[in-house]
């Protein structure tokens, strides 16, 4: 018997998951030293070794069902009861919103994300180099809220290059978003148009494949 | 290539969606049926309660909590199919005796032949084990369940699976000493 022989019974235990590859990594690390220092119980982990093996082969062998299991399941499943849709739980919701995400829409939400962080950015960087040159609320140019606003949701496809290419192509910045639906307000004339007129721009924006829906919010 | 989460799939099937459900049960029904048949050694048997373990997870997604994978929860429904199964049927139930004298009549000359492989006789007295031993061994080795999935499935505590595993291979190994198969151990 070995001098820790408490400790290698107690190893001894784990000798099946470790074969497995199941045990957590502290218990694999220990089991590993253990095998490491210790012969005999490297002799014992190759029997094990062995019947995990066998195990495998065994059930491998037993086959798999008929397919009539299979019709016998959806022919019970389609004769339930029309399913009420009953409120999920938070993890079963959100397992849902994600996997519900396309990547490319996940990929182009990150980059909005990052183009807002390089707006707000340059607003404070604008103000810092403003400072000297305060303006009240009522000036005319530049004052929060002024201008001219569309919500625009992008062609889920849409890259974020094809976004700045689009907003520096039109002169347009992203003042907010993505609300839900993924639809963000879009600055499009720093004072407010003539119906008319940011009519015909909406129109001529919707244009590009790039926007798969554009209303005006003036 | 990304795969649809076992998770994600019991929160749509939840919803209704028959589609997920078709995709579960192609993932898992063969490893159901395998540790169902284990269990209750009838194919026939083995096959209606794979129906019913699905349609119990057709029933009960929506109450499914991820407090363990899916896997570990469906073969938890099955176990419990297949021990109620044994209990209707008790006089089909095998002890430990008994299914290994149902090897033992398999000793004909083509058995004879299999046992000079010592893989064939290993598997001979895994079949052999009591269905509580070969349970055990099937979710540790077959099924890869850790100790605390496997406890969960069987319903003991951690400490009981470790120990439970190490009798079976106990007897595993008294079983294949039986037959002629010394491996030194213990």
């Amino acid at each position: 018997m070995n001098s820790d022989g408490h400790e290698t019974s107690e190893i001894e235990l784990l000798l099946p998951w470790h074969a497995a590859g199941t045990l957590s990594r502290r218990d694999a690390q220990r089991v590993e030293e253990a095998l490491a220092r210790d012969p005999e119980l490297a002799r014992r982990y190759a029997l094990v070794r062995e019947e995990l093996g066998e195990t495998i082969g065994l059930n491998e062998s037993l086959g798999a069902p008929s397919a009539h299991a299979m019709e016998k399941l959806f022919s019970a499943i389609d004769a339930e009861p029309k399913r009420v849709a009953a409120p999920l739980n938070l993890g079963a919701r959100l397992s849902l919103w994600i996997a519900d995400l396309r990547p490319r829409t996940l990929a182009l939400g990150g980059s909005i994300a990052v183009v807002a962080i390089l707006l707000q950015a340059g607003v404070i960087v604008g103000l810092a180099l403003n400072q000297g040159s305060y303006q009240t609320a009522s000036a005319p140019a530049g004052a929060p809220g002024a201008g001219a606003f569309t919500f625009v949701r992008f062609a889920p496809q849409a890259s974020v290059d094809d976004v700045n290419k689009f907003l520096q192509a039109n002169k347009l910045s992203i003042v907010s978003g993505p609300a839900p639906g993924g639809l963000y307000k879009v600055k499009v004339a720093d004072s407010a148009l003539p119906k008319a007129e940011l009519d015909g721009l909406v129109n001529r924006l919707h244009q590009d494949k790039i926007v798969a829906f554009i209303v005006s919010a003036q | 290539m990304q795969t649809t989460s076992d998770e994600v799939l019991i929160a749509r099937i939840a919803k209704g969606d028959r589609l997920a459900m078709q995709v579960l049960y192609a993932r898992h029904h063969v490893r159901v049926f395998r540790f169902v048949l284990r269990l209750v050694r009838n194919e026939a048997t083995a096959e209606d309660l794979i129906s019913e373990v699905f349609l119990d997870v057709w029933r009960q997604a929506g109450k499914f909590e991820g407090r363990s994978a899916v896997s570990t929860w469906m073969l938890s429904i099955a176990r419990f199919k297949a021990l109620s199964a044994l209990r209707r049927r008790q006089d089909e139930a095998l002890d430990e005796e008994a299914a290994a004298g149902i090897e033992d009549h398999a000793d004909d000359p083509e058995a004879a032949l299999a046992k000079k492989d010592k893989g064939a006789v290993l598997r001979q007295c895994l079949a052999a084990l009591s269905p509580e031993h070969r349970e055990v061994i099937d979710l540790v080795y077959y099924h890869e369940k850790s100790v605390e999935e496997a406890a969960a499935i069987v319903g003991i505590p951690e400490a009981t699976v470790k120990t439970r595993m190490f009798y079976a291979r106990k007897k595993l190994a008294e079983l294949l000493k039986d037959k002629g198969v010394d491996r030194g151990w213990p």
